[in-house]
């Protein structure tokens, strides 16, 4: 299928007293028709910087995008005028946010909120505007949807607020929805309920969906393709199952193993990666990852390793081979 | 593990706490109750780790708290290493309270900014005069490098520390009395995943090591698995379900934890396709109203009439595996 967006060598930097924080460094993927791509992480890996970073959300200063293109139907959404990227925020590609507490205004109600995107991008008016966000909010499973477009957020519970929130992002059946660790916030339950209720609109909708979070389990049951980051870099790409059968960087290892099952447990300790994630203040020309890998050799001290292909559609940016313990051929 | 050759330390029994919800400014007449914990009972054996689960809202903080003195309870009897916690009061409260520790979730908030990790570490000591200023010296020395810390890193402040590192600050506070009981309320919900293994693992060591019984208050079901010998679930104030924890996940009874367990998304894509999933419907109700009889009702896929009508008992259906629900 073709390719729906095309991001390459992405690099944000942000000013602080502290100096230049590389948050982003150079990251490339490529997003396909009504493929649900998962970016995985830690906090502070750059995930969020880099889809804000592609929708020009970076507050500047003190943040900047230095380098790095994203093709969106033929345009470099980077290369936009704010107007222009207005246009596209919103109805074509959306957002979806971690917080459903904060993320709406307290003094409007629910209703305009989620039918404003319809009345800016498409012009409709404020009737058919709102007769759409009913339907919406019935469709995300708001019961009695046309009583309720007349209350406020704070009348919501988290999860309802967050219904409502994928209603808003919906309404002008965007091509991609991006969500920010959007259950993060969320009781277990809940969080089922949201995912169970994203999976039937990818299905009935057919948009393209990414998905940013740091729980690799509910990508394993979310994504086509998964995107590992770390310390501003993508360290491994592969389909769902290549990655959780067979990972490939020492990090990705690492995280698969600090993580108990719930269906299962295992006697011995959990996996533990000793240390802690860099910061981010300066970029090594040694790979970020070394000073917590128990794998590494001389040759990640010395050089960056890029992403190399280990399979089909995996690719991974380390210089060993964790099976074997010595250096990839 | 069978209950009757193991020790008792800490036996919970019925235990209430309600807050106050008042009205008026000057005049303050209560006009209801958070009903944050309503009856419940259990015990915890020596040298065992016993994980209380819920979301959000569902008491497990308060019942920790509480145990503890550090709310009162409304009623109910909290017996520690043989005496009730409920009738002690001030200096005896002190001393009992050296036994006792809480390892707290926040790992920012819980340390004072502006003292040092050894001042941090070494008030407790302090606080109950059972060591001299040298021999504090030397304990919080030993206590840093217990938890994994460098010694010579007690003069320096906790902003100068990762949120692993804090954790482990407030690890070793919690044991500069050592204490039998630790209450662990949430100690790894803020850390990032490759971290929260490290402090789970230290945990394990410190209890073999030290043989501490923690009472382990999560939301994480998967890492309660991990670290639990035994599991009691809780919903809206009262316990559901307390077994152990192999029988619980393999073979849980309360359709609440059944639901729970199947929410749980497993990192294994193979594994998550395969599965089926109970999708609860609505949200939690209000702990202020909370529904008649059996709390779950409102949400139980198999609820019946005596549900809204009768509570259901906690009782033992198999040995050590307990139950409230009247269709079990």
């Amino acid at each position: 299928m073709a390719d729906l967006l095309n991001v390459q060598g992405l690099e944000t930097q942000f000013k602080t007293r502290e100096g230049i924080v590389h948050a982003v460094n150079g990251v490339s993927f490529r997003l396909k028709e009504g493929e649900t791509l998962g970016i995985v992480g830690e906090s502070g890996c750059g995930k969020s910087v880099t889809v804000m970073s592609m929708l020009s959300l970076i507050p500047t200063p003190p943040g900047k995008v230095v380098a790095g293109q994203a093709h969106y139907q033929g345009k470099d959404l980077l290369k936009m005028s704010m107007d222009e990227i207005r246009h596209i925020r919103g109805s074509q590609i959306s957002l979806v946010f971690q917080d459903p507490m904060t993320s709406f205004n307290p003094v409007l109600t629910i209703g305009r909120q989620v039918a404003e995107p319809l009345e800016i991008h498409n012009g409709a008016s404020r009737q058919q505007a709102f007769d759409r966000a009913a339907e919406m909010l019935e469709m995300v499973g708001i019961p009695k949807a046309k009583d309720r477009l007349n209350d406020y957020p704070h009348q919501f519970s988290g999860g309802m607020r967050q219904r409502v929130m994928i209603a808003m992002s919906l309404i002008c059946t965007p091509q991609i929805l991006i969500a920010d660790e959007p259950t993060t916030a969320l009781d277990v339950t809940i969080q089922a309920q949201i995912v169970e209720l994203v999976k039937r609109l990818r299905d009935e909708l057919g948009m393209a969906i990414i998905w940013i979070t740091h729980d690799l389990g509910i990508i394993a049951g979310l994504a086509d393709r998964v995107m590992v980051m770390y310390a501003g870099l993508v360290i491994e790409e592969a389909n769902v199952k290549d990655l959780y059968a067979s990972p490939q960087h020492p990090y990705t290892l690492g995280l698969l193993g600090s993580l108990p099952r719930v269906d299962q447990r295992k006697e011995d300790r959990l996996v533990s990666i000793d240390g802690l994630p860099p910061v981010l203040l300066e970029r090594p020309n040694f790979c970020p990852f070394a000073p917590r890998c128990i794998y590494a050799v001389e040759r990640c001290w010395k050089e960056n390793p890029t992403l190399l292909s280990v399979g089909t559609e995996h690719n991974v940016a380390c210089w060993v081979d964790p099976k074997t313990g010595s250096e990839r051929a | 593990m069978s209950s009757n050759s193991k020790e008792v330390l800490l036996k919970v029994d019925n235990l209430v706490k309600h807050f106050p919800i008042t009205q008026g400014i000057v005049i303050q007449r209560q006009v209801g109750a958070v009903h944050a914990v309503d009856g419940v009972s259990f015990d915890v054996y020596k040298g065992e780790t016993l994980g209380l689960v819920g979301e959000s809202g569902c008491g497990k903080s308060t019942t920790g708290r509480t145990i503890l003195q550090l709310y009162r309870p409304t009623s109910g009897n909290v017996l520690f290493e043989g005496r009730n916690l409920v009738e002690l009061k001030g200096e005896e409260l002190r001393k009992t309270r050296r036994r006792m520790q809480m390892i707290f979730q926040d790992p920012y908030a819980s340390l004072n900014p502006r003292m040092t990790v050894g001042e941090i570490i070494g008030e407790p000591m302090v606080i109950h005069r059972t060591h001299t200023n040298e021999e504090i010296q030397d304990r919080v020395a030993d206590l840093l490098a217990l938890v994994g810390l460098n010694p010579a890193f007690s003069n320096r402040y906790p902003h100068e520390f990762s949120g692993g590192q804090r954790q482990r600050i407030g690890v070793a506070r919690a044991l500069a009395l050592d204490p039998s009981l630790i209450i662990c309320d949430e100690p790894i919900s803020a850390l990032d995943v490759s971290i929260q293994a490290q402090v789970v693992n230290l945990l394990e060591d410190l209890q073999k090591e030290l043989g501490l019984t923690y009472l382990f208050i999560a939301h994480d079901l998967s890492m309660v698995r991990h670290i639990s010998d035994r599991v009691a679930v809780m919903y809206l104030g009262v316990i559901v379900e307390l077994a152990d924890r192999d029988e619980l996940y393999n073979n849980p009874l309360h359709p609440y934890t059944q639901a729970l367990l199947s929410a749980v998304p497993i990192p294994d894509p193979v594994a998550e396709s395969k599965r089926q999933r109970i999708i609860l419907q609505g949200d939690v109700p209000s702990p202020v109203n909370p529904p008649s009889g059996c709390r779950f009702r409102t949400r139980c896929p198999l609820a019946v009439e005596v549900c809204a009508q009768k509570k259901p008992e906690f009782r033992e259906i198999q040995p050590g595996h307990f139950v409230a629900c009247h269709l079990v």
